[in-house]
């Protein structure tokens, strides 16, 4: 505990000696104290989701539900909320438009065995189980629009914990219909979706 | 690898606390699959909360307020495949006819305020084809059949508060989406008339009914 609470520490005073800095820049100490846990190039690494590619709507409401907690799932809470405390908006929108303009790559780490059970309910959904279709509001390729995020090759764990969460009763951002959307999945069509959705370009 | 061996600690401890943590959330309780109440929330998952419609990757359009007798002959057509929608298909070929005029009916009764959001400089221009048609290119007056009020009747559709990108989509691509197939449908109608709207009009039409309360 006190480990990590050195490190959280650690991090917090990295954030506020950056936030200073614009961003905008590949090699600005901005981008670079996201990318120590979001991987080179924004790419994703382990729990920390790919920023690459990133809808910079969605980014920047992410950033303002973790400054305002209202985004408060354990690694959030542990994590991000620290992170962006002391981020001013034009940095968060200059980060935010930055991830955005760095080509995704898919994460291709799901059960491809299970890819084509998740591309039917990402494109069909459920309708005798009342899930709704994921392509409605997400697009054909999980791309992602305005402030609705990109889903297509992000990695398995990610969204497969995202899913399960809002089934926790997390918050989200306000007004998010994605509670009432993942009350209706259960853990196999959860990780077929994040299995699909890894390998999606 | 220092660097990456300290993140993966960090992350490491971070995921056991956070297991700890997740009892702490309250679990929500759905509704029971196969009722009315699960099947409502299903639709307004994605028509919106109040049914008010709902900008996703697709327009998805405002259903409250909506002539029940309209709702019920769309989702027959997309079971039919006269109006192609893969997913209202998937949706609808579901539905038995009683929980189509309950779900219909309950719709009808919602009257949440449109939502903003269209351009509001040519609400006037709109407002006259609106009422007036353009005689010279043979475009009738909507309100003749939707009526002063944009409410419409029967199997003619609410337009009032319809969303404006959603209206504009339906008006600007009326004959790729509705009266496929062989069979003649009530989208013919419309049909000439959509044709006969140039893309501006199109936007000044939306732009005024989408206002209309």
């Amino acid at each position: 505990m006190k480990r990590i609470g050195l490190k959280l520490a650690i991090a917090a005073t990295i954030a506020t000696l950056v936030s200073a800095v614009p961003a905008g820049a590949g090699d600005s100490p901005a981008v670079r104290n996201c990318t120590w846990c979001h991987g080179a190039n924004a790419q994703g690494y382990t729990v920390a989701p790919r920023l690459a590619g990133q809808r910079p709507q969605y980014t920047l409401n992410q950033i303002r539900s973790f400054h305002d907690h209202t985004r408060d799932n354990p690694f959030s809470r542990q994590y991000m909320w620290n992170a962006v405390a002391a981020l001013n908006p034009d940095t968060a929108r200059d980060l935010a438009n930055y991830f955005a303009s760095i080509a995704p790559k898919p994460a291709n780490d799901g059960d491809s065995a299970l890819a084509a059970k998740g591309k039917r309910i990402f494109m069909e959904g459920v309708p005798e189980a009342n899930i709704v279709s994921c392509y409605a509001c997400h697009g054909p390729n999980g791309e992602g629009i305005r402030d609705i995020p990109r889903l297509g090759g992000l990695a398995y764990f990610y969204v497969k914990a995202r899913l399960e969460q809002w089934n926790k009763g997390y918050h989200s951002t306000a007004g998010s219909p994605m509670p009432l959307v993942a009350s209706h999945l259960g853990p196999d069509e959860i990780e077929a979706l994040a299995s699909y959705l890894s390998f999606v370009n | 690898m220092a660097t990456l061996g300290l993140c993966f600690a960090v992350l490491t401890s971070i995921l056991a606390t956070a297991l700890c943590q997740s009892a702490r959330a309250q679990e929500r309780k759905a509704p029971a699959v196969g009722g009315f109440e699960s099947k409502l929330e299903y639709c307004k998952t994605c028509h919106g909360l109040s049914g008010q419609g709902y900008l996703g990757y697709f327009p998805m359009p405002r259903l409250a307020g909506q002539q029940p007798e309209y709702i019920e002959a769309q989702l027959r057509a997309f079971i039919e495949r006269r109006r192609s929608n893969p997913v209202m298909f998937n949706v609808a070929h579901v539905l038995s006819p009683s929980m189509i005029s309950a779900l219909a009916n309950h719709f009808y009764h919602l009257n949440p305020p449109p939502s903003d959001g269209a351009p509001r400089r040519a609400v006037a221009l709109g407002k006259q084809i609106f009422e007036e048609g353009l005689p010279e290119s043979n475009v009738p007056a909507c309100s003749a059949c939707h009526g002063e009020d944009g409410h419409g009747q029967h199997e003619i559709p609410r337009l009032a508060g319809q969303l404006y990108p959603y209206m504009v989509g339906q008006l600007t691509g009326w004959s790729k989406e509705r009266g496929q197939g062989t069979a003649v449908d009530t989208s013919a109608i419309m049909a000439p008339t959509a044709h006969n709207l140039t893309r501006s009009q199109v936007e000044a039409v939306a732009a005024y009914v989408s206002n209309l309360r």
